[in-house]
């Protein structure tokens, strides 16, 4: 079990902000820290790895205190139990795959997990390479086995599939979950993509501020707003026409444009550039699966009607 | 006169071997301590160690000789201590540490200042000390910046002249050195043995850096 209970002044674009994380994590749990960026996601999770120093507050793992302020306890990053896999992986250059993860290794018995992990994450066919050799997905994989070398007790995944492409990203979101499924190793994960946190977290952790401000389910999270019968969808506003005795407002919603009658109170709320929230009562909207085909020749023939 | 010619480049690069072999161990920590350190004490530093790039080197000499002399207060202790530095070979290896210092941190300051932080942390999240991950993670990467370190700071002090002759005179197998070598042949209108040690001085210069430039492209560029 994680207990943080830390605060920190951050520098942030948006200013100088106290920054006070309250936050227990159950063993073996896989929860997303969820939010704006700057709001301070990055800066928790190197919190607990020992990588920044809290102003003042309480980090304590398993009943292990790694720091407290009170007391005068920092225990330096190197004897804290954790794996961190950073957003540019951090791969050591000069080493091969294998030698990255060997690195990491404390004894024999490490030293022969390497193999399993390397088979785990893939990487068998590729272990003798340099990491500038290797394709962006391959490198992420390449980082997690090295987090996991040592059996950390906590996984630190900082926005670890942002730089990668969709169908990448899916296929690693599926091999992080089947590993933490296979090795129930306790997960922190920074993520700003909505699919990605359903489908990875036991729960979520909405930081705003430098605070959390909601922990729940993230199914719960992303409905409680949405879910009352409603489909609502933000647009930015292209255009508003009048043609007597009606306004037409032309929004871009996603990749798609939207053209809807609106009322003349509406018109003059709205502004072009500004941005709309429509909605729409559903009740029992018609949900069609596509296939990659059918998703983009269905964006090409909505995009022609207009 | 052979052996004299011979005597003195094997100085000329004994010297420089020394310097530079004592300038790699001094300028790792330094260049570290520049790039990571985030107190005021920095600046002073690094004015400092780059000072010789600047500073006519009869000023760094002429402080020098002052310094190791038995009147001064550095002078007699090492005087107490049996130690003799001016006009001696320890004085031109003190001298020339000092002289080519910049030539060594400046191109390892350069690397390591281009490897990410990440990489530093992610080895401390391994587990790894901060001097393991100095010699196994970090050495390797900034391996150009070493070399070229390496390479100016041995051909700067082969091509020293102004601290040597303040702080070393001329003295035979002590500290009798290419450069000063020249000064003295042309001084005594000695031309042909002046022009052997010019040219060897020029061949083995222009040798040592084509040969890093072929084997490396990337070597120099710490100096950029």
């Amino acid at each position: 079990m994680i207990i943080v209970n830390a605060t920190k002044q951050l520098d942030t674009s948006d200013g100088i902000i106290q920054a006070n994380f309250e936050l227990t994590v159950e063993s073996g749990e896989f929860l997303t820290l969820f939010g704006p960026s700057g709001a301070g996601k990055t800066t928790l999770m190197r919190l607990i790895a020992g990588l920044d120093t809290p102003d003042s507050g309480y980090i304590a793992v398993d009943g292990e205190v790694w720091f407290d302020s009170k007391r005068s306890i920092n225990v330096s990053p190197q004897k804290r139990s954790v794996g961190f896999v950073f957003q540019d992986y951090a791969l050591f250059p000069t080493m091969s795959v294998r030698q990255n993860l060997l690195f990491a290794a404390q004894n024999d018995k490490q030293r022969a997990y390497v193999d399993t992990l390397l088979e785990m994450t893939e990487l068998t066919a590729f272990s003798e390479r340099l990491p500038a050799t290797l394709s962006g997905g391959q490198k992420q994989r390449v980082a997690l086995a090295r987090a996991l070398v040592r059996h950390p007790k906590i996984l630190l995944l900082d926005e670890p599939l942002s730089a990668l492409d969709p169908s990448m990203r899916q296929k690693l979101q599926d091999g992080l979950s089947m590993i933490h499924d296979l090795l129930g190793v306790t997960t922190l994960l920074v993520s700003h993509d909505i699919a990605e946190t359903v489908k990875l977290s036991d729960r979520l952790a909405a930081i705003e501020m430098g605070r959390i401000k909601n922990i729940c389910s993230p199914m719960e999270f992303f409905t409680t707003h949405t879910f009352s019968g409603k489909l609502q969808l933000i647009g930015e506003v292209l255009k508003i026409e009048e043609e007597s005795p009606i306004i037409i407002a032309t929004l871009l919603v996603g990749s798609s444009i939207v053209k809807t009658i609106i009322g003349r109170d509406e018109g003059e709320k709205l502004r072009v550039g500004g941005h709309a929230l429509i909605s729409v009562k559903a009740f029992n909207p018609i949900v069609v699966p596509l296939n990659e085909n059918q998703l983009s020749s269905s964006i090409e023939r909505h995009n022609n009607d207009f | 006169m052979e052996n004299e010619f011979i005597e003195t480049m094997a100085l000329t690069f004994k010297l420089a071997t020394i310097t530079t072999l004592i300038l790699l161990f001094i300028s790792i920590p330094l260049a570290a301590f520049l790039v990571f350190s985030k107190t005021r004490l920095k600046s002073i530093a690094e004015t400092i160690v780059s000072m010789p790039l600047v500073l006519p080197p009869s000023v760094l000499g002429f402080y020098l000789l002052l310094a190791f002399s038995p009147a001064s207060f550095i002078g007699e202790f090492l005087t107490n201590h049996g130690i003799r530095l001016a006009f001696s070979f320890e004085g031109l290896v003190v001298g020339s540490i000092l002289f080519s210092l910049p030539f060594m941190v400046h191109p390892i300051q350069s690397a390591l200042s281009q490897v990410p932080r990440s990489i530093f942390e992610a080895a401390y999240t391994l587990g790894k000390s901060k001097l393991s991950t100095m010699v196994y993670v970090i050495l390797p990467i900034i391996r150009h910046g070493l070399i070229s370190g390496i390479v100016l700071a041995f051909a700067h002090t082969v091509g020293e002249f102004g601290v040597i002759l303040m702080i070393g005179g001329n003295i035979p197998d002590e500290t009798r050195v290419a450069s000063i070598a020249i000064y003295d042949e042309v001084e005594s209108l000695n031309y042909a043995m002046a022009h052997q040690y010019a040219l060897t001085l020029f061949v083995v210069t222009f040798a040592i850096l084509l040969l890093v430039y072929t084997l490396n492209k990337k070597s120099l560029e710490g100096l950029k």
